[in-house]
């Protein structure tokens, strides 16, 4: 005879007496559950060790770290460390410059693969739309180690860019020494990186839209421009609100990859983010406690930055995150 | 008549701004790729577009005579491949059990999972824990800290979700426990979606360069990435000093930049469609 244990086969049981369900302890549950409760020993585990460890390493930044006694040994410094980063100009500018490249990233980054999908999705010839996509997305699988390098070859003072402009008789542009040139140069390259992969849902939103919108515009007479501003772009603005409002939520949020591959001394005035910052003063200065410090009051800001997006698109009906 | 040659002309138009687009996107490519089979000579007298002057494989020669890039290279294949394993059966396992509605207290496992979406202890604590488990120079380093994803585990536990809650009453009932359940009838029905987020980590982890920048300071342990930050950003930060013979010429550091590329050139255009096919499940059931 075999135990049926399925939530199911219980129910039918409880119906005839359904105080009996409700005094069942959690070690009944264990019991019946164990195979699915060891499914989740690793998950768990792994979930504790690497990411609540790491939270629970977050009071080095409220500490006089001492390397040799160790974390939990070191003496509490009454926020001496927060006083201290707050009272340095570096980390102000490091914070500025987050803030102006994540900007510059929403304003020049954001619309650029709304145009594009418009246009992909506007394309008559269909071998030429999906090898085009194919290429599109490319750049996306790349990692910023490649790109940078691929960067510096091509704006390099005697790359490709620069050798063109100064045959056709212009003055050769310090794509990536002069720091105004350089935040441009982060800015474009990241459109460059994910303009074409940023089309897929934009373009998944299309398909979305009813085909009789685009007839009915038809015998109205409207043209491929109206068609676009009047059917398909209202079509596509809920995806268009939680996308900026998602993109909104990671303002304080740098990778730590782009930056750093881009950089150079000569930029580091408007080139050096939090994620970079931290590691050079963390990791490469020992300073541990410094870096923490900043890491959290980063942490913290994205927090409630995402919180509040994530809010918002709820409210807006979209499903969030959550 | 004039309605559809204005049509013709969108088309036309359309076209030629997407072809530019594309354009735009091969050019990097095309002038690396060149560089890297041109004389050092000619590129740095800017001759070198789009294809190859002064013809030559040396730069290759000397990208895979050095024992170092081929070693890299084969050490992150391995990496790859043991991670992606390890990491998309770890996520099985979470998104597995945390699908199943029946089971008591799956809701606080997932905040406490979700939770670490939102909320991260930062690079330096992170860092000193696995200074604290004696992981640092190790290859455990590469791959127990991005052990699982919760975004990936999430997208997945959807879609155990939307498997037939039938099919799982009729194995009960045939005797099957819960991990026969799930290797013997679940598995087998998601393989599109476990190549998807296989697929994911892999790319991942092929592309990854922090945790190895951090971590990893024995060359026996280069990722492929680091290798290559070093091949290309050594000579940059010595450029303008006195010319060394170590440094790396602009072919050679062309061809180690093709070198990292290629790989991966050569798998995507298959593996498109699951990536694409993973944003979309992403973004509806995240």
């Amino acid at each position: 005879m075999k135990v049926i244990d399925s939530d199911l086969a219980l129910n039918k049981k409880t119906s005839i007496e359904p105080s009996l369900i409700k005094k069942k302890g959690f070690l009944y549950y264990l019991k019946r559950d164990f195979i699915i409760y060891l499914m989740l020993v690793i998950p768990v585990a792994y979930i504790l060790t690497f990411k609540y460890g790491s939270m629970y390493g977050i009071q080095i930044a409220f500490k006089d770290y001492n390397m040799f006694t160790g974390l939990s040994e070191s003496t509490w410094n009454n926020f001496a460390t927060f006083k201290e980063i707050f009272a340095n100009p570096q980390f102000f500018q490091v914070v500025r410059n987050t803030l102006v490249l994540n900007g510059l990233d929403l304003i020049v980054g954001f619309p650029a693969p709304i145009i594009l999908a418009i246009l992909i999705n506007e394309l008559a010839f269909k071998k030429f739309k999906k090898i085009s996509q194919t290429i599109l997305y490319m750049p996306h699988f790349l990692s910023w180690v490649i790109i940078g390098g691929i960067v510096t070859q091509l704006l390099a003072p005697t790359g490709m860019v620069n050798s063109l402009i100064t045959r056709m008789g212009g003055d050769a542009i310090p794509f990536l020494t002069d720091k105004l040139a350089w935040v441009g140069t982060y800015s474009l390259v990241g459109v460059w990186q994910s303009a074409g992969w940023g089309t897929i849902l934009y373009l998944a939103a299309m398909t979305g839209i009813d085909k009789e919108l685009y007839e009915a515009a038809d015998v109205d007479g409207a043209g491929r421009l109206r068609k676009i501003w009047h059917i398909t772009l209202p079509g596509i603005r809920p995806t268009i609100a939680i996308l900026l409002i998602l993109q909104l939520g990671h303002i304080m949020a740098i990778n730590f990859d782009r930056p750093f591959t881009l950089q150079n001394n000569l930029i580091m005035d408007y080139g050096d983010v939090i994620s970079t910052y931290v590691y050079r003063v963390g990791i490469q200065s020992a300073n541990f406690s410094i870096g923490a410090a900043v890491g959290l009051f980063q942490s913290i800001i994205c927090l409630i930055f995402l919180v509040t997006s994530n809010f918002i698109t709820k409210k807006l009906g979209g499903k969030g995150i959550w | 008549m004039s309605q559809k040659l204005r049509n013709r002309v969108f088309d036309y138009s359309a076209a030629f701004i997407v072809l530019i687009a594309v354009f735009i996107c091969l050019v990097p490519f095309l002038y690396v790729l060149s560089a890297s089979l041109s004389s050092n000579r000619a590129i740095i007298s800017q001759l070198v577009t789009i294809y190859p002057i002064d013809f030559n494989i040396e730069a290759y020669k000397v990208v895979f005579g050095d024992g170092g890039m081929l070693y890299s290279l084969f050490f992150t294949v391995i990496l790859v491949l043991i991670y992606a394993v390890l990491a998309l059966s770890v996520t099985v396992l979470a998104a597995y059990a945390l699908s199943r509605k029946r089971v008591k207290g799956r809701k606080i496992i997932m905040l406490v999972m979700v939770f670490t979406m939102y909320f991260s202890g930062g690079l330096i604590p992170d860092y000193m824990l696995i200074k604290d488990l004696h992981l640092l120079n190790t290859p455990y380093a590469l791959v127990l800290p991005s052990l699982m994803s919760v975004f990936n585990m999430i997208i997945l536990k959807s879609f155990f979700e939307n498997l037939p809650e039938s099919l799982e009453e009729a194995a009960y009932l045939d005797g099957c426990n819960d991990l026969q359940i799930l290797l013997k009838i679940m598995l087998p029905l998601s393989k599109p979606a476990l190549a998807t987020i296989a697929l994911l980590y892999a790319v991942f982890r092929w592309n990854y360069f922090q945790d190895a920048l951090f971590y990893i300071t024995d060359e026996n342990l280069y990722t492929i990435q680091l290798k290559l930050y070093n091949v290309i950003n050594i000579s940059q930060q010595m450029a303008g000093e006195n010319i060394n013979l170590n440094i790396p010429s602009e072919a050679l550091k062309a061809a180690s930049i093709m070198f990292g590329t290629i790989p991966i050139l050569l798998v995507y255009p298959w593996l498109q469609k699951y990536f694409v096919s993973g944003i979309t499940i992403g973004a509806t059931k995240g």
